[in-house]
């Protein structure tokens, strides 16, 4: 096999390895392509869909779908902007998400996604879901009401951590994040130091007594969109 | 899963403490447990009765007056959907097809199937119950062949209406298997392609070229997986090959298991049939006395291959074939990752063909009489016989056997249906369509069905069957990815709203473009799907919905009820608006 994929996304052509996932090709060619479930350093989980590309005219997560010689790649066409923007929109209607008084405000990758997207309002009807806090932990909260069921939490603890203090339970509409207890943090073998309390996109795993502490305004996305650290690579 | 089912079953319940002992006994984190017992809607964390009463509440049982039978539960028992009576015998529970439709209204009673369920008939079974507790009682007379097996003892109908002697041939036992052992494993694949065999749950892809993959996978071990998880609403030709050929269709597993050099296989059942699993257990017991299955069968050294059923648990998605491997290896029922595809990594990572039933029971007919005679069955791109379900406004439902690229109208015809206004073809993720489709083939190029045909008579309303068939989806969604997730939830939304008369003409294309999202962005067959109740019945009833959609004369938005807005205002001041004195009555 030849160690060298070519592929083109959005007419470029790039090189790739065996074995990428799209996302991660595109990733080192400077290529952004959006994203909210995956991280770099975690297994691909391909929940939010936000990555969704059309390989060859058919839409693949760009976060699970392997390369392979000669694929041709649309990421941002009209037709799969609008499909990111309706899933960002669901995003915000099925949760709870006041971003002028959430701590997370400005390091929100799910905030940055709308601002990058030029959404001011989501298209769909508000759900208001009643979720609750979890505030049991002396060090860590939990905002239900912020969760976009990414997993990333739930990988991080199982991989990265090797505890497994998240999961989730029900399904459907009704799918939540669960801890490894009968209902609280507290009485996890969560830590404060846990990868898994890093990795939240939004602002549903949050430490306390940090907050604010770097203010509004100089935050990670409140000068450049989300993206531009990829971006960045290709202009290089 | 095997654990909480047998706690859940005699218990009640699969509780917290429950959940931290297995959670304990198998060595496995106490979320992993809960999340599978809070996945399965067999499973439940709060007590439920001694007996379950489950009744259906499909669309189809709903045209046939369930919610008559609904009532005198309602009524005899004191409760309603989601509860259980005071003294903790009995639970009500409001649930998706139970694979009954041609004998609706049904329900299950714990495991026992009741058909025909009228509104006398469900009072009779209260007051049966509270004297005996013992639903197999319930049962007073049997259904026609093997549903009168001493194993089965049920009251279930096969309606075997139009039987062709491809999928229901009986054979000679063994035979099939005979012929295959005689070849080479490459040969039977051969054959199998030859005969130009497709899957016949849905997706049509063929049965050779999926067990060719899974040969050449390297793998320690392999695994067929049968899928019997029939859950797509007004499908119930599983029910019958399960009851009628089992052999059939075991034979076909084994046949499978030569092919791609499998030592197992597992039959993956669904809940809602557990009332065949003494049947089963006993027809797989008889082939390995026969030496059809297990060490050396018939003789051929180094075939060995048993199978072992895998109980479902109430989840439609499990149908999908990953979300199937997932559920039978003891996880919630989420679809998995592709690639990679089950014939490379499916059942605990090793190398796995799933197949449908019906596919499996085409098996044996192919080896027996040779891949010409199946070919020349059916149509140039779907060769062979298909099972259809057909249940709703008929005077014969039932299954019928037919072949592939019969038009549909000879189908309704057979079926006692030709005054249908509309049809759903291939169940809730299939199309509703109309009249003008009618001339339809019914074939993988045409008109595509897992085998579910529900007819719709005059007078009935395929908004209300779309609504349905969403609340179906949004409750049968694993949660997994965004689309289907939320998706479902804001297409129901908008669709209850015009459906209230309060939708507006720019719905509909609302409608039109969130269902497309929908079905584009989804991670699964069943998001991919999940929209098309909507969407088809958008594009093939669009006049019953602009009829719904109307822009309001009184120059307000028609989602805005003017008159709950001045409602409080009138409480207040005394009487009545003098603006929109009348706004009501006039619309």
């Amino acid at each position: 096999m030849s160690d060298r994929v070519t592929l083109t996304i959005d007419n470029v052509q790039l090189q790739g390895r065996p074995g990428q996932t799209i996302l991660e090709a595109a990733d080192e060619a400077g290529i952004y392509i959006p994203r909210l479930c995956h991280l770099r350093g975690l297994q691909p989980f391909g929940s939010c869909r936000v990555c969704t590309v059309m390989v060859n005219g058919r839409p693949q997560a760009a976060c699970t779908q392997p390369i392979s010689q000669g694929m041709v790649i649309e990421s941002s066409t009209e037709q799969v902007r609008e499909i990111r923007k309706d899933i960002i929109d669901m995003l915000f209607v099925e949760g709870n998400h006041f971003c002028m008084f959430c701590e997370k405000s400005g390091n929100c990758e799910l905030q940055a996604m709308a601002y990058r997207f030029g959404i001011t309002a989501p298209r769909y009807p508000y759900m208001f879901p009643s979720r609750s806090v979890d505030a049991s932990h002396p060090d860590i909260m939990i905002d239900h009401n912020r969760c976009i069921r990414c997993a990333r939490c739930v990988r991080a603890s199982r991989d990265l951590d090797g505890k497994e203090v998240f999961g989730f339970v029900n399904r459907g509409p009704r799918k939540e994040l669960a801890v490894n207890a009968a209902a609280r943090l507290v009485d996890t073998n969560v830590d404060v130091t846990d990868q898994a309390i890093d990795v939240c996109p939004v602002g549903a795993l949050l430490k306390k007594r940090i907050g604010y502490a770097v203010p509004i305004g100089q935050r990670k996305y409140d000068h450049t969109p989300i993206g531009s650290e990829i971006e960045g690579a290709r202009s290089q | 899963m095997d654990i909480v089912q047998a706690v859940q079953v005699r218990y009640g319940c699969v509780g917290d403490e429950a959940i931290d002992l297995i959670a304990t006994t198998v060595s496995t984190p106490r979320v992993r447990v809960a999340s599978l017992v809070s996945f399965y809607a067999f499973f439940s964390s709060r007590p439920r009765g001694k007996v379950v009463i489950r009744l259906c509440n499909d669309i189809i049982d709903r045209m046939h007056g369930s919610a008559r039978s609904a009532r005198a539960f309602f009524d005899d028992l004191g409760i309603t959907f989601g509860q259980t009576t005071p003294d903790g015998m009995i639970s009500l529970e409001s649930v998706p097809c139970i694979g009954l439709s041609d004998q609706a209204p049904a329900a299950l009673i714990n495991d026992v199937p009741v058909t025909y369920l009228t509104s006398d008939a469900a009072h009779d079974i209260v007051m049966q119950l509270r004297a005996h507790m013992d639903p197999q009682k319930l049962v007073k007379s049997f259904g026609d062949g093997n549903n009168a097996h001493p194993l089965v003892h049920s009251v279930v109908r096969n309606n075997i209406r139009l039987p062709w002697p491809i999928i229901f041939s009986r054979g000679v036992r063994g035979e099939a298997i005979r012929k295959a052992l005689g070849m080479s494993p490459a040969e039977v694949i051969r054959t199998v392609k030859t005969a130009r065999l497709r899957g016949r749950g849905g997706a049509g892809f063929p049965t050779g070229m999926k067990w060719e993959f899974c040969r050449a996978a390297d793998g320690a071990r392999k695994f067929v997986l049968c899928n019997a998880d029939e859950g797509e609403p007004g499908t119930f030709k599983d029910r019958v090959l399960l009851t009628e050929r089992a052999d059939r269709l075991l034979a076909g597993m084994t046949i499978a298991g030569y092919a791609i050099g499998a030592a197992g296989g597992i039959l993956y059942l669904r809940g809602e049939y557990a009332y065949l699993r003494a049947f089963l257990e006993d027809v797989l017991a008889t082939r390995r006395r026969d030496h059809l299955l297990g060490e050396a069968i018939l003789g051929k050294k180094g075939f060995d291959f048993d199978i072992r059923i895998q109980m479902g648990a109430g989840a439609y998605v499990c149908g999908e074939e990953t979300a199937l491997i997932s559920s039978c290896e003891g996880l919630r029922g989420d679809p998995k990752t592709r690639p990679p595809f089950p014939a490379q990594k499916g059942y605990l990572g090793f190398p796995t063909v799933v197949n449908n039933v019906e596919t499996l029971c085409c098996v044996p007919k192919i080896l027996e009489e040779g891949p010409a005679t199946f070919g020349g069955h059916g149509s140039s791109g779907s060769s062979g016989t298909k099972l259809l379900s057909i249940s709703g406004d008929c005077s014969r439902p039932g299954i019928y056997e037919v072949e592939f690229g019969i038009p549909l109208n000879e189908v309704l015809k057979l079926a006692g249906a030709d005054d249908a206004i509309a049809v759903q073809a291939g169940g809730p993720s299939g199309q509703l369509i109309g009249p003008k489709d009618y001339a339809r083939k019914i074939c993988f190029d045409d008109l595509a069905t897992g085998g579910s045909i529900m007819t719709f008579g005059p007078g009935r309303d395929v908004l209300k069957t779309a609504a349905c068939f969403m609340d179906f989806f949004v409750d049968e969604s694993c949660g997994y990815c965004t689309p289907c997730r939320v998706g479902n939830v804001l297409l129901k939304e908008r669709l209850e709203r015009i459906r209230s008369g309060r939708g507006e003409p720019g719905d509909l294309d609302y409608l039109q473009r969130l269902g497309t999202t929908v079905k584009t962005a989804s991670r699964c067959g069943l998001g991919q799907t999940s929209a098309n109740p909507v969407l088809t019945s958008l594009a093939n009833f669009r006049p019953r919905y602009e009829a719904m959609v109307k822009a309001n004369k009184d120059g307000f938005n028609s989602s805005f009820d003017v008159r709950a807005a001045v409602s409080e205002a009138e409480g207040i001041a005394g009487h009545s608006s003098v603006i929109y004195p009348q706004a009501t009555e006039e619309r």
